[in-house]
């Protein structure tokens, strides 16, 4: 019995030594908890709204600033015709885009009947379907003062429409996130896992101690990873498309740039993460925790942006994946072209770049 | 005759600990010059200066007259480098190792076979086998192979018979011996004492520092303290009376012996015998012997004689 | 008294027969040196006699109990000590011997003044505190030799104890072994160093499962002709058709 408090003491003792372990089993939990609590959530606060309103009557009005005085809704845009809605989605991604039909109010009055259009983004559709309730409750509590004054019964008919995903298949917003997640994996993970392993076997010496220039070294690295992303881009979206039922609405040449860009980004990571780690399980740990865990809980793929704190979208506009996809989404399911992914594409490039030439800087020609 | 290898006041540090302290040698073409010392003697690093790997903080080398820091280029493709723990690509066979390691230096293989050939018969058997899957002896033997394939003028060794069975240590030293012939110069380290006498001179290091450098023959001749060597039934009570008597300098055990220094040529063997003999000793063995290489180090090292 | 006796001692894997039916005897306070090539089969057959493995076949009894059935008597009545030092490295010295003092059985009041005592003998007192990750690498063999005998057993397996340290350092670590075997504990060392051989008082050499050689290494190097244990140990090598490669 004694035997055995000694063990538990000496692995106390191994726990409390161990700087990583400690900031792992003490902290990590306090991180997560106040991500989930606090800053990540589904609920959806401040979606931008854009407004065409046939009518600008009081009865529009008041909704319209109904909906602005509530938490989830920002109504920003005011559109002049539908033509414009399309647009709007393309420019701008609006959560919402309420449209009332002519005459509200007088329907209202005289004929019992008005009719409210929401169009959502269906690309998530869980997203989509809470907005598109939070919208209908607000809209329920106008009517609710309304009748109130107004004894006669009447009826505010809401009819929701999910663009881009009409069957609201949540596969349609998964297939981007997992393609950024993957390629990120592949690329840099592997890549610094690679480079990581023949410092730690001690090959690592005796290349450097050959003709064969430092970057030759690096260059043979990446190359396989990169024809290893590419093929499982084919695969991921083959798979995407006949297994998921899955569309590529728009170009799929504009799809595979953006996609390539991303890869360089990605691999440009691993070659910066194996330039600092020294052995396999840092690079892996580094990867893990500095890239998955970002792409996973900020990128966009699993909890809208809008609803972080103003800190963490600092963050999550960082992260090379919430760029490439917000670019795949557009392409892939809304259909959009290359203009609607200018920005994307900038700030994708301009992250390649930078990320190259700093690992290519810090690649050490010595040990050390 | 030509130095290939220079060596000028080395000085390198690690945090705390001065790794190399004002190391000066010069290696002359076709030699074998070997570094002997223990573990964290300060090899390795010296090692990872010449092969241009790691700068020194403050001194001067040259590799085939070319400078370590500014010509570093042309230093790495004309010497072969064997590290510690023989680094192979543990999932590469025998044969890829050898094509990669020859293309990375421009050649083939068939270029310098007549180089690695006593030792690739050897290999030739496994030659499809994966080298991680090999023993410690036929991974040495391939990592020189490696080494070699490119014909390099100096051939870096750091502790190649490390962790290796003896009958192998015994091959690699001969085979060490052919090279020589060949016209490669070649520097070796080793924690092995013995394995000092088949260099053409060694360097002595401890502590980052060389005690000596010499040919062995010379270290030996050069050991002034007169020796012998103490044989009784009971060893452990023969080593604390032998270093209880005056006239030791030092005392150490050897295996079966125990080696005493006398402190000088006053004290004789007969005056020992009898004291030991007076203390109780049977069976005793007493014989004077000639210094080897390792009664030199453990006289030149800061050794504590303790119990 | 034999501490150690093997009878027709066999281990087999399978098709592949490790130990191949080996007898020997080794007497109270003897060095017996256990070597051979690697692959011949001295790590399997110690683990067999410190109770890790079961024999396929043959007898043994160690400090009196057998190796078939008293597997966890034996357990308690030894001292290991590996290669690899078997200290915690991120535990002080002070914690280490405490910790396998406990595992051991030592009583408790004993275990503070043993600890003083052991530290007094091997000069490092001061160094109770320090975390054994910082000592040098001779301290931490001596300390690991020393923490393996602490319970005062009848006989100490060291598995390639030396390696890599300096020549004074390795000595120092014999003197520990010729004190611990005057007290009378059996010293059961495995090692590939022959030079060390010579520090036994007598030495078994295995090719390929079985032991071709025991004797005391005078009269070993006598009846092979050599002047080393070296060139003894070379000569039956050759004969190993068991290549470890």
């Amino acid at each position: 019995m004694k035997q055995f408090f000694i063990f538990v003491k000496k692995e106390f003792y191994h726990i409390f030594r161990d700087t990583w372990t400690m900031i792992i089993l003490l902290l990590l939990p306090i991180l997560l908890l106040v991500l989930f609590g606090y800053a990540l959530s589904t609920e959806v606060r401040n979606t931008e709204v854009a407004v065409l309103d046939h009518s600008k009557d009081a009865a529009t009005e008041r909704i319209i600033s109904l909906l602005d005085m509530s938490d989830y809704f920002d109504v920003i845009y005011f559109l002049d015709s539908p033509e414009e809605i399309h647009q709007i989605f393309s420019d701008e991604s609006p959560g919402l885009v309420i449209v009332f039909s002519e005459d509200f109010y007088d329907n209202i009055v005289h004929t019992g009947e008005a009719a409210i259009q929401l169009l959502l983004d269906g690309t998530d559709p869980n997203t989509a379907v809470n907005i598109s309730n939070y919208a209908t409750t607000i809209i329920m509590g106008y009517q609710q003062e309304l009748l109130e004054i107004f004894s006669a019964p009447f009826q505010i008919k809401i009819t929701p429409r999910f663009l881009y995903n009409p069957e609201m298949r949540s596969s349609y917003n998964f297939v981007p996130g997992v393609m950024g997640m993957i390629l990120m994996l592949v690329c840099a993970m592997m890549t610094s896992v690679s480079i990581a392993r023949e410092k730690e076997t001690g090959t690592m010496e005796i290349l450097l101690v050959s003709p064969m220039k430092p970057l030759m070294i690096i260059f043979s690295k990446v190359v396989p990873y990169f024809f290893l992303s590419c093929i499982n881009l084919v695969t991921i979206l083959l798979l995407a498309v006949f297994l998921l039922d899955v569309p590529i609405v728009g170009s799929l040449v504009t799809l595979i740039v953006i996609s390539l860009i991303y890869i360089f980004v990605s691999l440009a990571l691993g070659l910066l993460i194996s330039s600092v780690a020294s052995t396999q399980i840092v690079a892996l740990l580094i990867s893990g925790m500095a890239l998955m865990m970002p792409v996973m809980y900020l990128s966009g793929m699993m909890f809208p942006i809008e609803n972080m704190p103003v800190f963490l979208q600092f963050v999550s506009n960082l992260i090379p994946a919430t760029w490439y996809i917000s670019a795949a989404k557009k392409i892939m399911i809304k259909g959009l072209g290359f203009s609607s992914i200018i920005r994307e594409t900038i700030v994708l490039s301009i992250m390649a770049v930078v990320l190259i030439s700093i690992s290519f800087k810090k690649f050490k020609i010595r040990l050390e | 005759m030509n130095k290939i290898i220079q060596v000028q006041n080395l000085y390198r540090t690690y945090g705390k600990v001065q790794a190399l302290s004002n190391i000066s040698f010069d290696v002359e073409e076709g030699e074998i010059f070997g570094i002997i010392g223990p573990d964290g003697a300060g090899k390795t690093t010296l090692f990872r200066i010449l092969t241009t790997l790691l700068l020194a903080d403050s001194g001067s080398a040259f590799v085939d007259n070319c400078d370590v820091v500014k010509k570093y280029r042309d230093i790495r493709k004309r010497v072969g480098y064997m590290p510690g723990k023989f680094s192979l690509y543990q999932d590469l066979s025998v044969e890829e190792n050898l094509q990669f390691f020859a293309t990375v230096f421009n050649t083939t293989i068939e270029e310098n076979y007549h180089l690695v050939r006593d030792i690739y018969v050897q290999l030739e058997p496994f030659k499809k086998r994966k080298a991680g899957a090999l023993s410690g002896g036929m991974k040495q033997k391939l990592a020189l192979c490696c080494a070699l394939i490119h014909k390099p003028r100096v051939l870096f060794l750091d502790e190649p018979t490390t962790g290796v069975d003896p009958v192998s240590r015994k091959e690699f030293w001969e085979m060490l011996g052919k090279l020589k012939t060949e016209g490669i110069s070649i520097l070796v380290s080793t924690p092995y004492m013995d394995e000092a006498g088949r260099c053409d001179r060694i360097a002595l290091i401890q502590n980052g520092a060389f005690l000596k450098i010499e040919t062995p023959d010379k270290i030996k001749k050069d050991f002034a303290l007169p020796l012998c060597a103490v044989h009784g039934k009971s060893m452990f009570a023969l080593l604390k009376d032998l270093r209880e008597f005056d006239g030791i300098y030092s005392c150490f055990p050897f295996g079966d012996t125990h080696h005493v220094a006398f402190k000088d040529e006053s004290v004789s063997i007969e005056e020992l015998r009898s004291y030991l003999e007076k203390k109780g000793h049977d069976d005793l063995i007493l014989n004077t012997i000639g210094a080897g290489i390792e009664d030199c180090f453990m006289n030149l090292a800061d050794g504590e004689v303790s119990l | 008294m034999s501490v150690v006796q093997t009878e027709q001692l066999t281990k087999k894997f399978g098709h592949f027969t490790a130990v191949d039916h080996i007898s020997f005897e080794v007497g109270k306070g003897e060095i017996f040196g256990f070597l051979g090539a690697n692959g011949a089969g001295k790590t399997t057959a110690m683990r067999m006699l410190c109770g890790l493995s079961k024999p396929t076949s043959g007898k043994g009894i160690v400090s009196g109990y057998d190796i078939h059935k008293d597997t966890e008597k034996i357990k308690r009545n030894i001292g290991y000590m590996s290669q690899k030092f078997s200290l915690y490295e991120d535990l002080t010295v002070r914690e280490n011997i405490r910790l396998y003092a406990g595992i051991y059985g030592i009583k408790e009041k004993e275990i503070a003044p043993g600890t003083d005592l052991l530290l007094e003998e091997l000069g490092f007192l001061k160094e109770k505190n320090t975390l054994v990750k910082s000592l040098p690498l001779g301290w931490k063999q001596k300390l690991s030799f020393s923490v393996a005998i602490f319970h005062n057993p009848g006989i100490v397996f060291l598995d390639e104890p030396t390696g890599g340290v300096d020549p004074s350092t390795r000595r120092q670590f014999w003197e520990l072994i010729y004190k611990a075997a005057d007290q009378g504990i059996t010293v059961f060392v495995t090692t590939h160093y022959m030079d060390e051989a010579e520090y036994c008082n007598r030495v078994s050499i295995m090719v390929d499962g079985r032991i071709e050689a025991l004797d005391s290494p005078a009269n070993l190097r006598k009846n092979y002709e050599c002047d080393s244990m070296d060139g003894v140990f070379h000569q039956l090598a050759r004969k190993a058709k068991r290549q470890a490669d």
